[in-house]
């Protein structure tokens, strides 16, 4: 699965948890979850519980701490899966 | 206790099955329509009690404002009394906030009670999840989603409402409580408004203690609309229901200023506990108990027994309804007037537990209002000692029209021996 996939799987996630449909008229890689998406903060555990299901992988509460943008979704998730091809 | 402010009900929001707006509530009412229904859910689960009537928690898609919210909510509970909430605000006239807003009214508060809330989200998902020893899976929600007050929060969040947010719980006697403590809260002046009533969801898992307890009238699956029978000489046990009703109380200069449409004024009430002495136990009242907490209401309102002109019974069908109609007799001392008008509104709802009180207010207040006494269905054969007692014309079995009510009682009476009234009058300036 490439970067682009994860990405295209990611946002269908973060549409669960967005509000209002015109944040996504905007929008790019760095856009901030919390920030830009309006994503309420305590979601942000429902987020990372929908993409350890989805990519059927582990995310630890550290890990989660330096999750911002919708890219940094990205690179974690492309990160562990190569951790767990090796 | 220093209360001068007067408080009315500036807006109603009911959510019952069959019936979202006040009309169709009303048409329901004045028709004398049961709302009972077969329910196979609670046939398959083994129920020997299969009648309800349950209302629908889910929220209207085209619903802006709230369907914001939605996201975040599971709980059928805080559902219902989102919606009825919302029902309320509107019909009060009140301008929707705009979420983005940072301004909040902080002379606004809220007071939402329900008894058996979220127990759905323990049962299918944090039990299972907890037993799998994985707690972490619970994700962010299930806090807000079942704790007491959760239906208050969100609430004051949708409506940016900013005087306290609080929840009560006093079994079935919740509805009334809840609409007396928002009564306390402006007459204090604590608050200047008040969103004010109670929910209750439907669960097969919370009707089941009912159900174990044999307090459900079981003998009725082929006839729903038969089952609840208060007052009835074969009376066999309540009938459960779901629901929510939310009043808008406000103190009453405020109302006006706002010219408000003003339905009726909340004279006040009062509430006590027989502490389950005196042959009172968790499930049946101590009589001493009941008739000061009658009386006391009296009191406090500074009415006479006299000028009640209906009331409406807590009265669910069971055993115990001759001995409240005993106690409101035993509690008003009635010399030369006939007893008043009296029927239960859960002849034709159930019993919908905490919300029950709050919803047979809008009952009362909507027969106060268009001038009728409902019907009291299935009181053909009236219980002997209570027609003994107030006479057969006091209970009525088709509507009565009463173009002249001006004073209405309203009482609820709950597990762990507790009591609560409530005095509604028209308004008048």
């Amino acid at each position: 699965m490439n970067k682009e996939e994860i990405k295209e799987k990611v946002i269908s996630i973060l549409k669960k948890y967005t509000r209002r449909e015109e944040v996504w008229e905007n929008f790019n890689d760095n856009s901030d979850i919390l920030n830009d998406l309006k994503i309420n903060s305590a979601r942000l555990v429902d987020i990372i519980l929908d993409i350890e299901d989805e990519f059927d992988l582990e995310v630890d509460d550290e890990a989660m701490d330096h999750i911002h943008t919708i890219n940094d979704v990205v690179e974690i998730i492309a990160e562990k899966k190569a951790e767990k091809k090796d | 206790m220093i209360e001068t402010k007067r408080v009315v009900v500036t807006g109603m929001g009911v959510v019952a099955p069959e019936a979202e707006t006040l009309q169709e509530f009303n048409e329901i009412l004045y028709s004398g329509r049961s709302l009972i229904r077969h329910i196979d859910e609670l046939e398959e689960y083994g129920f020997d009690a299969q009648n309800g009537a349950i209302a629908n928690p889910e929220i209207d898609e085209k619903n802006e404002l709230l369907r914001l919210f939605e996201i975040d909510l599971t709980s059928d509970f805080i559902k219902l009394a989102v919606k009825a909430a919302y029902n309320a605000w509107l019909d009060a006239g009140l301008p929707l906030p705009d979420p983005d807003s940072d301004e909040v009214d902080f002379h606004t508060g809220v007071m939402i009670g329900g008894v058996i809330s979220g127990i759905e989200m323990l049962v299918k998902k944090v039990i299972p999840i907890v037993d799998q020893k994985r707690p972490k899976r619970l994700g962010s929600m299930i806090v807000q989603n079942t704790m007491p007050s959760g239906a208050s929060a969100y609430i004051s969040s949708i409506f940016a409402l900013g005087n306290h947010a609080l929840s009560l719980n006093s079994a079935c006697s919740t509805g009334v409580d809840s609409i007396n403590w928002g009564y306390h809260s402006i007459a204090s002046g604590w608050a200047e408004r008040m969103v004010v009533g109670a929910a209750d969801a439907y669960n097969p898992y919370s009707w089941a203690g009912f159900e174990g307890m044999r307090v459900l009238n079981r003998s009725s699956n082929d006839a729903p609309e038969k089952a609840s029978r208060p007052m009835s000489a074969s009376a066999k046990g309540f009938v459960p229901g779901s629901g929510a009703g939310v009043l808008i109380l406000e103190e009453l200069n405020v109302a006006r200023a706002r010219g408000a449409r003003i339905y009726a004024e909340v004279l006040g009430g009062f509430s006590n506990c027989g502490a389950l002495r005196g042959g009172g136990s968790m499930t049946f009242p101590n009589r001493e108990g009941v008739i000061r907490a009658l009386k006391s209401t009296f009191e406090v309102c500074r009415i006479r027994a006299e000028e009640i002109d209906y009331i409406n019974g807590h009265l669910s069908g069971t055993m115990a309804d001759p001995f409240e109609v005993q106690n409101w007799y035993d509690a008003m001392q009635l010399k030369d007037k006939a007893f008043p008008y009296i029927n239960s509104t859960k002849s034709i709802l159930g019993h919908s537990l905490g919300a029950a009180g709050s919803i047979e207010i809008i009952a009362t207040l909507l027969q106060l209002q268009h001038g009728y006494v409902h019907a009291s269905l299935n009181t053909e054969d009236l219980h002997p000692q209570i027609e003994k007692l107030i006479g057969r014309d006091s209970v009525p079995l088709k509507r009565v029209d009463f173009p002249d009510m001006r004073i209405a009682a309203k009482a609820n009476f709950g597990f762990g021996d507790v009591n609560s009234a409530i005095i509604l009058k028209k308004y008048e300036e």
